[in-house]
C-alpha cells in the first residue's frame, strides 16, 4: 500500500505538471488578438508545415526559409511599420491535422496570413478551411495544377511552368519513347495524365506507367520493367525516400544518364544529398530555381541562409518559393495599406519582385506566379547546373487552357 | 483463480448490497458529466475548441468500443481504424454526392473518372449512408470474428491480423484514386442535411449530437458489461478454456462484442466526417488505430469510462502539446504515455480507483460494489499471460 500511495502521488504530480504546461499561454501569441486587425504594433503570420512525420525532412527546410524572410523583413522595419510575429504549427504529415491547425491559426491566433503546406493532399485538406473562413494561404510547392482557389496564392510552379517545359526539353533532345514512374497519389497521377496527353499530341510514345506507394523502397521489379521496355528517357514523379531506392537500383542495373536520362520533378538540392550524388549525377531535373541560379538576389539569399542555418545547408526551389511568398505577401500588404484579406488579394495582382529565381509576377486572375522554367543536370558535387531556361517568365496556366492538346483534361 | 470463478458466479447482486449512496454514486457522476458536456461546454468553449472537443468525443466513441473488446473481452484490436474509416467514407461519400448535386465529385473529375462508379450510387441516399456506416463495420466484424474466433485465434495473432487489415485497407484506398480520392481522401464538404457545415451553429449542433451519442452508447455498453453476457465476456477474457469447458461458446460472445465495438467505430467515423471535414486513409491506418489503443491504455482499459477518458485526454494532450511545442511535441506525448504506463499500469482511471481503494482500505467496509474497474486484482496474472505487451 505504501508503494501504491507513492505511485498515486507521483502520477498525480506528473499529470498536474503536464496539464500546467498545456494551460500556459503560448509564448508566440504575445502580440494579442488586436495585432492581426492592425491595431497593435505587430502582425501575426502563421507558418504551417510538417515538423514531424515523413514530410518533415522536406517541409522543415521551407519553414526555415520562411523564417529567414520574416527575420529579414523585420530587420528592414517590418510591414506597415509593424514587426511580423511568426506562429509555427506542426502539420505532422497528416492531412486532417493541417486542416485543424489552419483553423487554429485563423480562428484563435487570428493570423493575417498563413504560409504552408507541401503535399497536394495537405493543400486539398486546407483549402475548404481557408475558403470558408476567407483567409489567405500561400502554398510554396510545384503541384499538379487544375486548381485555383480564390484564397490560395500558389508560389510554386504549375504544370505549364515545370512539367510541360521538361517534356519540351526531352522532345527537343529527340527522346521519343518515355517511361513514367511515380508515387501513388494525386500529383503523379495527374501529372502523368497531362504527360500522356502531351505525348499523344507531340508524336511521343509512353511505353509504360508505374506507380508505387509513398515510402516504397523496393524497386528491382520496377527497374527491370523499365530496362526491358528500353525507353529513351524516364519521367520521374516519385516523392521522398522512394527516390533513393529507385536511383540506387537504376545504377546497379547498369543504366547510365547518357543512355537513359531520368527527368525528375520532385528532386531538388536537398533530395540529391539524401539520394547520394553518385547515384543520380548526370540525370535531369525541372524546376524554376537552383542554388546555382545566377542573380544578385540569389547570391544574397544563399549567403543569408547559410549564415543563419549553417554552411552545409543547401537551398532549393520549394524553399525559394516559400521565401518569396513572405516577400510577395508583405509587398501586397504595403500596397493595400492593410492586412485585410480582400484588400491584400486585390492589391496582389501585378506585383513584380526581383527574386532569387528572377522576376516573379503575381497573376491577379488565378493567383499563380509568372515563373521562368529551368532544366538542370545534376553535377558530381551535388549542385544542379542549368542547361536550358525558358528565357522569360511563363504565364501560369493551371488548367492548361492555352494548350490545344490539353483540351480533354479538364 | 478463485477470483475468476467467483466473478462468474456472482451474477446476482449480493443480498447485502452497497448503501443507497453507493448505488447512486455512478449515475450521479454520469449525470454530472453529461451536464458538463451537453450544457456547460457549449456555453464556455469558443466554436473552434468545441469542434476539437467534438473530435475527441468521436475518438471517445471508438475508444469505448476498444474498451469493450480489449478491456472487457481481452481482444486486442489494432485495426479499429478500418471500421472507423468505413463509417467515415460512407458519410463522406454521401456528403460529396450531395454537394456535387448530380455532377461528379471534384476529385473524380481530376482523376479522369467519367461516370459515377456503381459503388457510389447507393450513397446518394443519406439513410443508406448512415445505416451503412454502422451495419458495414458490424457485418465485416461478424465475418472476421466468426472466421477468426472459431479457429481460436487470439492474443498476439488476433492483434497482428487486425493490424494487417488496417495496413491493407490503406493501400487499397490510396491505390483507387478515382474511386476513393486516394491519399487526399474526401474533403471540402459544404452542407449537411441542409445545414451549412461552416456555420458555428451547425458545428455546435454536431457537438451536441456527438456528445449525446457517446452518452447513449456508454449506457448501452455499461449495461452490456453488467449483464450476464458481460460477465461471460470477462470470464472469457480471464480464462477462455474454462468458459468453454463450462459449456459456453466463447467464439459467439467474442464475435458479438467485436461487432458491437466495430459498429461503434463506424458510427464514430460517420460523426467525425462532418465535424472535422475530412476523411483520408491517414485516419484509419495502423498509426491512428494504435494511437486509440494507447489512449485506452492511458485512460484505463478495464473501465469503460477510463477508455473514453483516455481518448479525450490523449486528444487534448496532442492538440495542446503540438500547439505549445510545435517542434518536439511528439516526445512529450510519448513521455506522457510512458509515465502513465509505468506509474499507473491500469491507466488514469485505474489510478483513481486505486486511490479510492487506498482510502477505503483505511476504513473497512462490507459489500464493495462489484464492477470491473480493474481496481481489484481480478485475474491480473492471467491477463499478463494471455496478452502481448503493447
Amino acid at each position: 500500500m505504501r508503494n501504491s500511495a507513492w505511485r498515486i502521488g507521483a502520477a498525480i504530480a506528473v499529470l498536474a505538471t503536464g496539464l500546467a504546461a498545456c494551460g500556459g499561454e503560448p509564448s508566440t501569441t504575445t502580440g494579442g488578438t488586436a495585432a492581426a486587425s492592425g491595431g497593435g504594433d505587430t502582425i501575426k503570420v502563421g507558418l504551417l508545415h510538417s515538423l514531424s512525420g515523413t514530410m518533415a525532412i522536406s517541409e522543415v527546410t521551407v519553414r526555415d526559409a520562411e523564417l529567414l524572410a520574416v527575420e529579414e523583413i523585420n530587420k528592414a522595419g517590418g510591414v506597415l511599420g509593424k514587426q511580423l510575429v511568426p506562429v509555427a504549427e506542426d502539420g505532422a504529415s497528416d492531412w486532417p491535422t493541417f486542416a485543424e491547425k489552419a483553423t487554429k491559426l485563423i480562428a484563435q491566433d487570428k493570423v493575417a496570413t498563413v504560409f504552408g503546406g507541401w503535399t497536394s493532399a495537405s493543400r486539398k485538406a486546407m483549402l475548404p478551411v481557408f475558403e470558408k473562413r476567407k483567409a489567405l494561404l500561400w502554398y510554396p510547392v510545384q503541384y499538379e495544377g487544375l486548381e485555383s482557389s480564390p484564397y490560395i496564392f500558389y508560389t510554386g510552379a504549375t504544370t505549364n511552368q515545370q512539367i510541360v517545359p521538361g517534356l519540351d526539353y526531352l522532345k527537343e533532345k529527340g527522346k521519343k519513347k518515355i517511361f513514367l514512374v511515380g508515387s501513388d497519389y494525386v500529383f503523379p497521377r495527374t501529372a502523368n495524365k497531362i504527360i500522356k496527353a502531351y505525348a499523344a499530341a507531340n508524336g511521343m510514345q509512353v511505353l509504360g506507367e508505374e506507380y508505387t506507394p509513398l515510402g516504397h523502397t523496393e524497386y528491382s521489379t520496377l527497374v527491370n520493367k523499365v530496362v526491358a521496355a528500353k525507353p529513351d528517357a524516364v519521367f520521374n514523379t516519385l516523392n521522398g525516400d522512394s527516390n533513393v531506392a529507385f536511383f540506387k537500383q537504376l545504377k546497379s542495373a547498369g543504366v547510365t544518364a547518357e543512355q537513359m536520362p531520368v527527368m525528375s520533378v520532385s528532386v531538388a538540392e536537398e533530395e540529391v544529398k539524401g539520394i547520394g550524388v553518385d547515384n543520380i549525377a548526370g540525370h535531369l531535373v525541372a524546376w524554376n530555381y537552383y542554388q546555382t541560379t545566377e542573380n544578385p538576389a540569389n547570391a544574397k539569399f544563399v549567403e543569408a541562409f547559410k549564415a543563419k542555418y549553417g554552411a552545409d545547408r543547401v537551398t532549393s526551389d520549394p524553399m525559394e518559393a516559400g521565401y518569396n511568398a513572405v516577400y510577395l505577401w508583405a509587398e501586397a500588404v504595403k500596397k493595400a495599406g492593410t492586412t485585410e484579406v480582400e484588400a491584400v488579394k486585390k492589391a496582389a495582382g501585378g506585383i513584380a519582385l526581383e527574386r532569387p529565381e528572377g522576376t516573379v509576377t503575381i497573376d491577379g486572375e488565378n493567383q499563380h506566379m509568372y515563373k521562368t522554367a529551368r532544366i538542370g543536370v545534376i553535377e558530381p558535387d551535388g549542385q544542379i547546373k542549368e542547361v536550358w531556361n525558358s528565357g522569360k517568365p511563363i504565364k501560369p496556366d493551371p488548367y492548361l487552357k492555352t494548350y490545344s492538346w490539353a483540351g480533354g483534361l479538364t | 483463480m478463485t477470483t475468476t470463478v467467483r466473478n462468474v458466479v456472482r451474477v446476482a447482486p449480493p443480498p447485502a448490497g452497497p448503501s443507497w449512496r453507493g448505488r447512486l454514486r455512478a449515475p450521479a457522476v454520469f449525470v454530472l458529466v453529461a451536464v458538463l458536456a451537453l450544457v456547460v461546454a457549449p456555453l464556455l468553449l469558443e466554436p473552434f475548441r468545441l469542434g476539437l472537443l467534438a473530435k475527441y468525443l468521436c475518438f471517445g466513441i471508438v475508444a469505448l468500443g476498444i474498451g469493450l473488446a480489449w478491456g472487457q473481452g481481452g481482444m486486442l484490436t489494432l485495426g479499429q481504424g478500418v471500421f472507423f474509416g468505413l463509417g467515415g467514407y460512407a458519410m463522406g461519400m454521401y456528403l460529396k454526392l450531395h454537394d456535387a448535386g448530380g455532377d461528379l465529385p471534384d476529385f473524380m473529375v481530376w482523376s479522369g473518372v467519367e461516370k459515377l462508379p456503381a459503388l457510389w450510387v447507393p450513397f446518394e441516399n443519406p439513410v443508406f449512408a448512415v445505416a451503412f456506416a454502422v451495419i458495414g463495420p458490424v457485418v465485416l466484424a461478424v465475418l472476421l470474428g466468426s472466421l477468426v474466433f472459431r479457429q481460436r485465434v487470439r492474443g498476439a495473432y488476433f492483434a497482428i491480423l487486425t493490424q494487417a487489415l488496417a495496413a491493407a485497407t490503406v493501400i487499397l484506398l490510396v491505390g483507387q484514386q478515382g474511386l476513393t480520392g486516394g491519399t487526399n481522401g474526401l474533403t471540402n464538404f459544404f452542407d449537411l442535411f441542409g445545414q451549412d457545415l461552416a456555420a458555428d451553429g451547425t458545428q455546435r449542433g454536431l457537438y451536441i449530437v456527438v456528445a449525446a451519442v457517446l452518452g447513449v452508447l456508454y449506457l448501452v455498453a455499461w449495461q452490456l458489461v453488467r449483464s450476464r453476457f458481460g460477465r461471460l465476456l470477462i470470464a472469457i477474457r480471464d480464462g477462455e478454456d474454462r468458459v468453454r469447458f463450462l459449456g459456453y461458446n466463447p467464439a459467439t460472445v467474442k464475435t458479438v462484442t467485436f461487432a458491437v465495438s466495430a459498429g461503434m467505430a463506424g458510427l464514430a467515423g460517420a460523426l467525425f466526417v462532418p465535424v472535422v471535414g475530412i476523411i483520408s486513409p491517414a485516419l484509419l491506418g495502423v498509426v491512428p488505430s494504435l494511437e486509440l489503443v494507447v489512449a485506452v491504455a492511458v485512460g484505463g482499459r478495464f473501465s469503460l469510462a477510463g477508455a473514453v477518458l483516455g481518448a479525450v485526454v490523449m486528444g487534448y494532450a496532442k492538440t495542446s502539446f503540438s500547439e505549445q511545442f510545435a517542434d518536439g511535441w511528439l516526445y512529450l506525448q510519448g513521455a506522457l504515455f510512458i509515465l502513465v504506463m509505468t506509474l499507473a499500469p491500469k491507466g488514469i482511471f485505474g489510478l483513481a480507483a486505486t486511490a479510492r481503494d487506498f482510502v477505503v482500505s483505511r476504513r473497512p467496509r462490507t459489500g464493495r460494489p462489484l464492477m470491473s474497474t480493474g481496481t481489484a486484482d481480478i485475474g491480473g496474472p492471467l491477463i499478463e499471460a494471455q496478452e502481448p505487451r503493447a
